[in-house]
């Protein structure tokens, strides 16, 4: 016999001692039922009813906390846009600056080839030659009768010699008007030539000015629809900011890479200047020592960057005089030199400490009295760590740029992402709300599923009672009918039947529903 | 702004006292090598032994190596001793002449009649109490076979509290072997008497498995 077998009043009976357990606890949850009923009640609908609170509470946080988001988000995106047709219209300026005070120049340029070409044209011109004045006399000589008089042939010989000498003359006066003709014109090329570049110059200025204006439109309907606060610009905002958040996690991850590898070319070193075995806060001097320098190295980075007006991360910066500003990205360059300066000495002497600590080793546990000889191609390696500890410092400079753009979207990720979560766990106390009232509502059905016997022995009791009652009521109501009946004459008979039928109906309900049964509101 | 002067003053004193204490990080550690009998033929180990953990400590770390001989509650016993620069170079000179006296002792030294571990113990409790390391670890070069001369008291409950305690190269005697319970009878012995004293015990035979005293 176990020990489960001796709680029970029958052991040797087990399903008989179940049963009769089941009826002890049946009569007494019935009758705890209405206190459990309305205790079931009561925490459910307070459980539902806090649940219930504390989601409208989160979902009013929610709401508060998304349109603080899209009031940031549009800020930072009206504060971009406006930088960014800002820096366009600044760039529009300079080009126009730029190509307007090259402009008089070439128009006079142009003013002066044209000029020329006209002139050239204007002397190339064809000028015809004038019409001979004495082919009349000839034409009057050559009538002259008696033509074999040789005075005449003498004449007209002498007349036909000058007409030769004087064709072959107005030839090559001819000839040599063309020529020049020609060589005027052959001139013109280059200045058509300058004519063309100098309009193609003047067109791809025009052109770029067009392209920038068109980018400026772009920008300012962006700006618009930021001002406007869209919902458009609002997504359009809110993409950006996930896409550049995760973009610049990416490259500052990138840039503690670098930074490990920059910690641990002068951790080494480090412990020779502050210290191998002395601790901080519980953590190596040295390492501290080291961070301490990579960090002041992005330090001194941020504010080239500020000075620099790369990054807006400091207002104070930015709002410097340019003197000032000069002079700090003097300062800052000049210790951010220094630094490098120092990082490759150090890497430099990282490596013979290395070198040292091999030979040490080789020396302790291999027995070798002769410290490792320097390898060939030693140089290599110690050339790379001093480049590296030189380039890295600059290269650590850089990060102000993904550092800024992680910092601005960041506020606009996490704000988001807060959204979600409050949005869940609102939906969630609500989901969890309405499952405990609906549970407490399964728990009293249940409740009185298990008590179904004595719910059913109450059910047939208060029938018989309510049945018993009405027949006393009927028949009470039959004498005094009859009574009234013998004293008055018939009033509205029909009336009388509708108002028993109505009667009738009443109790055949009371008996299908009998007092507490099965319902809630019991 | 007195105050403010005093309890600056008080913060960095915290800072430079409370924190920059080196003593809860630094190792220390003592080596004892028994020269009784044929045992100071494995003497070779131990000198490997010894050159690992002088590559192994750091610097502020201590180190002493004390011969087990019949005597060795003094600090005549104890071989070499030093704890290392704070920079790193000038400990890696300190460790090359450790090196150097160890291995001069190991040429030099003579078989003892008597093997007096627990005033070894005593001496290393001792040397390593006043140097206050983080972590201080013992370790025994012997076959752990006691073997005291007439009159002398080690009869003493050790304290060992913080202490790691690690028998290295425990070898087997001939009577060991002929009955192998007298050698887990010996090592159970000295483990309850380490352990009586609050300290953590060890055995390690294999000398290629000497990273584990490091590894905590």
């Amino acid at each position: 016999m176990d020990t489960s077998q001796l709680s029970l009043p029958f052991p040797q009976q087990p399903l008989l001692s179940i049963l009769v357990l089941f009826l002890v606890a049946s009569v007494m949850l019935y009758f705890a039922r209405r206190p459990a009923h309305y205790f079931i009640t009561s925490l459910s609908h307070a459980l539902h009813d806090v649940l219930r609170l504390a989601s409208e509470s989160l979902k009013g946080a929610t709401a508060r906390l998304a349109e603080r988001n899209r009031e940031v988000l549009l800020a930072q995106g009206r504060e971009a846009s406006e930088h960014i047709i800002e820096r366009e219209f600044s760039r529009v300026d300079a080009a126009l600056q730029r190509d307007m005070a090259e402009y008089p120049a070439l128009q006079r340029q142009l003013t002066e080839v044209i000029t020329h070409i006209d002139e050239d044209y204007q002397r190339s011109s064809e000028v015809p030659p004038a019409p001979p004045g004495w082919t009349k006399a000839v034409a009057a000589v050559a009538k002259i009768p008696s033509a074999e008089d040789p005075m005449v042939v003498e004449i007209l010989r002498g007349i036909n010699d000058a007409l030769v000498k004087a064709h072959d003359k107005a030839v090559s006066e001819y000839r040599n008007t063309i020529r020049e003709r020609h060589t005027l014109l052959k001139a013109m090329a280059p200045d058509w030539r300058k004519l063309r570049q100098v309009l193609e110059a003047m067109g791809k200025r025009v052109d770029s000015l067009m392209d920038r204006s068109k980018t400026i439109d772009r920008h300012m309907d962006e700006y618009e629809a930021i001002m406007r606060g869209t919902d458009k610009a609002q997504r359009s905002l809110s993409s950006s900011s996930f896409t550049q958040f995760f973009i610049a996690a990416f490259v500052l991850a990138v840039a503690i890479g670098g930074a490990v590898v920059n910690f641990n070319l002068i951790t080494r070193p480090m412990q020779e200047m502050v210290g191998g075995g002395s601790y901080l806060l519980g953590f190596k001097t040295a390492n501290i020592a080291a961070l301490v320098i990579i960090l002041v190295e992005v330090a001194m980075g941020l504010f080239l960057m500020e000075s620099l007006r790369i990054t807006r991360l400091f207002p104070t910066v930015g709002a410097l005089d340019d003197k000032m500003r000069r002079r700090m990205i003097w300062v800052t360059f000049i210790i951010l030199l220094t630094l490098a300066s120092i990082e490759a000495g150090l890497a430099y002497m990282r490596d013979l400490l290395s070198q040292d600590d091999a030979a040490l080793v080789a020396n302790l546990l291999n027995g070798s009295q002769v410290a490792i000889s320097a390898v060939g191609n030693r140089w290599i390696t110690t050339a790379a760590q001093m480049g590296m500890g030189f380039i890295l410092p600059f290269a650590l400079t850089f990060v102000a740029i993904p550092l800024e753009t992680f910092v601005h979207t960041s506020r606009t990720v996490i704000g988001t992402l807060t959204v979600g979560v409050l949005n869940t766990v609102a939906g969630t106390l609500h989901v969890l709300g309405n499952g405990i009232e609906y549970g407490g509502k399964a728990l009293i059905n249940l409740y009185d599923l298990v008590v179904f016997a004595p719910l059913w022995i109450e059910q047939r009791f208060m029938a018989r009672r309510t049945a018993t009652a009405t027949a006393a009521a009927e028949a009470t109501a039959e004498v005094k009918a009859a009574e009234d009946v013998a004293s008055a004459p018939q009033e509205e008979p029909q009336k009388e039947v509708y108002e028993k039928e109505q009667q009738q109906e009443e109790k055949d309900q009371s008996i299908d529903l009998p007092h507490g049964a099965w319902g809630v509101s019991s | 702004m007195k105050r403010l002067a005093q309890l600056s003053v008080m913060l960095g004193a915290l800072l430079l006292n409370g924190c920059g204490g080196n003593d809860a990080y630094n190792r220390g550690v003592y080596m004892l090598l028994d020269t009784s009998g044929t045992y100071t033929l494995e003497l070779a180990k131990a000198q490997q032994i010894i050159n690992y953990v002088l590559a192994k400590l750091g610097p502020t770390d201590s180190f002493a190596v004390a011969r087990i001989d019949t005597g060795s509650f003094s600090e005549k016993d104890i071989v070499s001793k030093v704890t290392f620069n704070d920079q790193p170079s000038q400990a890696n000179q300190q460790k090359l002449q450790f090196r150097t006296t160890v291995d001069k002792m190991v040429k030099t030294v003579s078989p003892s009649p008597y093997t007096d571990i627990t005033g070894g113990l005593l001496q290393a409790t001792e040397y390593l109490n006043e140097r206050h390391p983080g972590k201080k670890t013992i370790l025994i070069f012997s076959d752990l076979k006691e073997d005291l001369k007439a009159g002398f008291v080690r009869n003493i409950p050790l304290k060992l509290d913080g202490y790691e305690v690690v028998a290295l190269n425990v070898t087997k005697l001939r009577s060991d072997n002929v009955d192998p319970r007298e050698y887990m009878e010996r090592i159970k012995q000295w483990k309850a008497k380490v352990e009586r004293g609050g300290g953590k015990w060890r055995v390690i035979n294999d000398l290629e498995q000497l990273e584990d005293i490091f590894s905590g």
